[in-house]
């Protein structure tokens, strides 16, 4: 509960950030919200040698408009997502999910680019991200690349970024006249979430993501593709345990997880007009 | 008007909304060196090695401990009851018996140095059979202690009548967990310590019991209590387990002793998790037998108590769930024989209820089997066993003793507010139309013992020259707000400001005797002496009040609306308690009372808690929609405290019912270490609750007060986890042990709707 010994930058701008990151490449840890990092290197499972505060680049925190896109500064924090006049008309999904997110606390200091970076599968965001076909946008000593949603999520904690590249935008296309539905069975409301699934509609397609469900956020092709072939909520949500990976601990069995998985799908196609 | 009975707000809170409170771990000590405990990794190994070399050359560290280093003996048992085989040593000696159990004190110039050299230490281990199942503790196969021969620690069990159950016509029987749980105050333990110039021990804890750790440290560090300071600053909760004195406190005392210098200690969450005494950790037996018609005729329950891996205060809290056997119910006969194990866990300790919740929990959760069983609404099978108001004082089968109690009216308005009828409506409305989500009804009817231990109580009353009101008590509330109750009784027999009246307590030196504040005993024996020595003070201010009036004793009269004395008839020449005050020091003494009160005895509390629960069939997650609690406690002194205090036993109620269970795996490894992973509840889990109060005065102490402070986790629990188990009955299910988690409440539909029996699902 007492991290250990590091050293601490605060990065003026995102140049200093990547200068930064190429001089100490692995030994340095980016810092956002820290609601992730900080209770690792509290429990020591995570013990970086410098830690790069990114929290204040001011910069990197906006929700903007653009003719087919959405674009979110990495840096965004979860309550500006939840409230801000942009998401709420053109994307009330997100809104609705990062309102969600642990509590009052958690989404006032959380971060988007955070909750990607992390990697964690229980990330509500990284599957909603995923069912809405999100882009990210890294930046490193070479310029900005962008990294397709699908890409980005490699394995358990581990995502598509090099070691001297930060996140810095999130591109979602505009869905048009989405429905959508997102379901998390949690114990608390402040936890994450035992089981998630969302699930959106509009013109361009039909995107289901799953929360905590594997070693990374998933995107269930399996239900998309039935929902596609003109199954109804309840069919396509048979698929929704399809490739799927859950861990078992005392919040459920593998079993009971798949079995919730379907459930969560089923209702959150129902919502979305399937 | 009587200040008694009013909603008088909490004189305390001010501070904690403003500048906040004071803690140990904010206490300037300047100078300070910090202790931090090398804890055993395993659950059950002995220990080859201790090598902290290179934790020793590390700049910054002091000094690395190990037991033969202190040098101190071992715990004592509880009261002699307990195994004395099994009492915990200072420091882990030889064998490690649970993970988090404390082998090596580090001292280091500050906290960051100690928690670096923590890593330093390497501690060599050879693995022992780990028991963590107290059932399988109980065969004694592999033992904690070898030297004792037994893994029980202590056992009541006066035989059986083979005959109990022979004239009934339906049995029932089931066996339940009552979970073990960890009592997570806001503060951790936290203590700090020095040596005065004068050679005394000066010493801050975070504890329930003041003059308790003051006569532990005197007696482990072979000093006189005198010799020992112990002070209380403020304390974030302790809900029991901080009633008892932790091997941590003596090494804090005994470095502060060795070294010279001051020494301060604050664990962290996750070794609190670890460190602090558990609660409940009961698996129990239970069988009821009666008549189809509802009387309950026979009763028996078998307690296996799991101390953890020394037998402390644990070992010893069936004797307060045998008291409560039978509960509110007049049932001819009843049994209760309980055994107490030591497992490879953390030791178990008193926790909000200690003991009676057990009791509550296993007898409201067969009688709702019962009903069942005779497809009687249990509503009414309670009222039919419910003791009638006439019966008492009535004494139980087990011979405990109710003092007074009006159970049939708790029930029934609890009934009334809860709209029960239309709530038994809506539940068929919604089964007969096969909703996923399905309405649970739960009743707990319960009785509970408070002030169970026979202590007495210090309470002193000084009026001084300027007015103010100096009021000393042996408790020592860590949230109960005893200086506003305790200033409303001043207030009531003083006549004088509630602003003028300071309250001390937790201070060894201004307060020189008292037991503390556990037991929900505070007000009926630390504010009823209080009381005492405010009627004293009374007295003696008419004493004076006469000499100075040059009239008669028995003339003078105080008026309390505004705490003057007068000559009856004449009440234009007075004298105000400033006055009289100043007379008194005048003569040299002081307008001063003390009183050493003994114990007037136990109460019983009593009431009936209904919970409406609505649960996910297709996920097995619990909501709570509504929470009746109707309590009494005896005479209400201050309605706001006491619903405080119904408020927050009924949001750790709900939890254990729904939430919160201490996890270990097979090898005795902890799974809930941190508040991300043990599921302590908020208030986003909890609905507004629906309390009321009904006053049944007790004849037993002089205020006519019931304790009030576990009345609320004792009633609530069952009434939750009755309600889980009524939402998914028709389904098949029977039971679902607690925490109603929705994994388990999933496995429990499936498994019945699967035809695989009763379910405990989850692991
Ligand atoms: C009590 C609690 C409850 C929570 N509940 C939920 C929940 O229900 N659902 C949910 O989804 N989340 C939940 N969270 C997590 C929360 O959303 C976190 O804030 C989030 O996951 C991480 O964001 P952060 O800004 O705090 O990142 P940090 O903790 O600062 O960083 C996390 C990781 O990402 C890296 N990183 C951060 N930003 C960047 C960037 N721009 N570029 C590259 N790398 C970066 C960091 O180096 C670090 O490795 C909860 C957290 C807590 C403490």
């Amino acid at each position: 509960m007492i991290p250990a010994t590091f050293d601490y930058v605060r990065a003026g701008s995102v140049d200093e950030v990547i200068g930064l990151l190429g001089e100490h490449g692995d030994d340095a840890k980016l810092l956002a919200g820290g609601h992730s990092l900080l209770p690792l290197m509290k429990l020591r499972l995570a013990q970086p040698a410098l830690l790069v505060d990114i929290g204040r680049l001011r910069e990197l925190s906006y929700v903007t408009e653009e003719e087919d896109v959405i674009a979110l500064g990495a840096l965004t924090r979860h309550h500006d997502i939840a409230t801000s006049p942009v998401t709420l008309s053109s994307v009330p999904l997100l809104a609705h999910v990062a309102g969600q997110i642990g509590d009052l606390q958690v989404r006032h200091r959380g971060t988007i680019g955070g909750s990607i970076c992390h990697g964690d599968p229980a990330s509500d965001l990284a599957a909603v991200l995923l069912a809405l076909g999100a882009t990210f946008v890294a930046q490193g000593p070479n310029g900005r690349r962008e990294i397709d949603a699908q890409d980005f999520f490699v394995s358990f904690f581990e995502v598509a970024l090099r070691s001297d590249e930060l996140l810095v935008e999130i591109r979602v296309p505009r869905p048009l006249d989405a429905r959508w539905g997102f379901e998390k069975l949690t114990k608390r409301a402040q936890d994450w979430a035992i089981v998630g699934a969302v699930a959106v509609r509009s013109r361009s397609g039909v995107g289901v993501g799953l929360i905590n469900l594997g070693p990374v956020p998933l995107r269930s092709s399996a239900v998309e593709a039935a929902v596609v072939a003109g199954s109804n909520a309840a069919e396509a949500a048979a698929f929704a345990a399809e490739g799927t990976e859950p861990s078992a601990d005392f919040n459920g069995s593998v079993a009971y997880r798949q079995h919730v998985a379907r459930v969560l799908v089923r209702r959150a196609l129902e919502k979305a007009g399937v | 008007m009587s200040i008694l009975g009013n909603r008088v707000l909490r004189r305390e809170d001010p501070k904690f909304l403003t500048v906040g409170g004071t803690y140990v771990a904010d206490l300037a000590l300047p100078g300070s060196v910090h202790v931090t405990f090398v804890r055993s990794s395993m659950a059950h190994a002995r220990i080859v090695s201790v090598d902290s070399t290179y934790a020793q050359a590390m700049p910054g560290v002091l000094a690395v401990y190990t037991n033969d280093d202190l040098g101190l003996p071992k715990f004592p048992t509880i009261m002699g009851m307990t195994n004395e085989a099994m009492t915990p040593p200072m420091l882990a000696s030889g064998t490690v018996r649970y993970v988090g159990e404390p082998i090596a004190a580090i001292v280091a110039e500050s906290r960051e140095i100690a928690e670096d050299a923590l890593e330093q230490v390497v501690v060599e281990y050879e693995p022992l059979k780990v028991v963590i199942d107290p059932v399988k503790a109980r065969t004694d196969e592999d033992l904690l202690f070898p030297d004792a021969g037994t893994n029980t620690s202590f056992s009541l069990d006066f035989g059986g009548d083979e005959t109990l159950f022979d004239d009934c016509e339906v049995v029932v029987e089931l066996t339940l967990a009552n979970q073990r749980v960890a009592p997570c105050p806001l503060e951790v333990r936290s203590a700090a310590a020095h040596m005065s110039e004068d050679g005394r021990l000066e010493f801050n804890s975070s504890t329930q019991a003041p003059h308790g750790v003051r006569d532990a440290l005197a007696t482990f560090l072979d000093l006189e209590p005198d010799q020992v300071h112990v002070v209380t600053p403020d304390v974030g909760g302790g809900f029991g387990a901080k009633g008892a004195v932790y091997p941590e406190d003596i090494v804090v005392g005994w470095c502060a002793q060795k070294l010279g210098r001051p020494v301060r200690w604050t664990e962290t969450r996750s070794e609190s998790m670890l460190g602090l005494g558990h609660g409940r950790a009961q698996v129990q037996h239970v069988r009821i037998g009666g008549t189809r018609e509802g009387a309950v005729l026979a009763y028996r329950i078998e307690v296996l108590q799991d101390t953890g891996a020394y037998a402390g205060f644990g070992a010893v809290l069936p004797f307060m769930t045998r008291m409560m056997t039978s509960g509110p119910y007049k049932i001819p006969r009843a049994e209760c024989a309980s055994y107490s194990v030591v497992t490879n866990s953390t030791p178990t300790t008193a926790y909000r209820g200690a003991g009676r919740p057990e009791a509550t929990a296993a007898i409201e959760r067969i009688m709702d089997l019962f009903a069942r069983e005779i497809d009687m609404d249990p509503a009414e099978l309670r009222r039919r066993n419910l003791i009638e108001k006439d019966d008492f004082p009535y004494t139980t089968p087990v011979d405990t003793v109710y003092d007074v109690g009006d159970y049939h009216r708790a029930l029934d308005l609890a009934l009334e507010v809860a709209g029960y009828d239309d709530l038994r409506a809506e539940q068929v409305r919604r089964r007969t139309a096969g909703d996923v989500r399905q309405l649970g009804i739960g009743l707990s009817c319960y009785v509970e013992i408070t002030n169970g231990l026979p202590d007495g109580e210090f309470g002193a009353v000084e009026v001084r020259p300027d007015g103010k009101v100096i009021v000393r008590t042996g408790t020592s509330p860590h949230g109960q707000g005893h200086v506003t109750a305790w200033s409303m009784l001043v207030a009531e027999q003083l006549g004088v400001a509630i602003e003028d009246i300071e309250v001390i307590h937790g201070d060894t030196d201004v307060v020189p005797r008292g037991a503390g504040t556990m037991g929900s005993r505070s007000l009926q024996v630390g504010g009823a002496a209080v009381n005492q020595a405010a009627v004293d003070v009374v007295e003696k201010a008419k004493d004076l009040a006469a000499d100075l009036f040059e009239a008669d004793r028995d003339d003078i009269v105080l008026d309390k609306a505004n705490g003057r004395f007068h000559v009856v008839g004449t009440p234009a020449l007075s004298r105000s308690w400033a006055e009289l005050a100043e007379a008194a020091a005048k003569d040299g003494t002081a307008l001063f009372a003390e009183v050493d009160l003994a114990s007037p005895g136990p109460t019983y509390p009593f009431g009936t808690h209904i919970s409406v629960v609505e649960v996910d069939t297709e996920t097995g997650k619990v909501n709570v929609l509504r929470h009746i609690a109707v309590d009494d406690a005896g005479r209400i002194i201050s309605p706001l405290l006491a619903e405080g205090q119904v408020h927050g036993g009924i949001a750790q109620g709900v939890a254990q019912a729904l939430l919160e269970e201490v996890v270990y795996d097979l090898d005795g490894n902890p799974l809930t270490s941190t508040l991300a992973d043990y599921s302590f509840i908020s208030a986003a889990e909890l609905p507004s609750y629906e309390t009321r109060f009904t006053e049944t005065p007790t004849p037993v102490n002089a205020l006519g007060a019931k304790g009030i402070g576990e009345s609320g986790t004792i009633g609530s629990t069952p009434a939750v986890h009755n309600a889980v188990c009524d939402a998914v009955a028709h389904l098949g299910v029977r039971h679902i042990d607690m925490p109603t988690t929705p994994v388990r409440v999933w496995s429990a539909i499936n498994d019945a709707v699967t035809g695989h029996g009763t379910a405990k699902g989850g692991r």
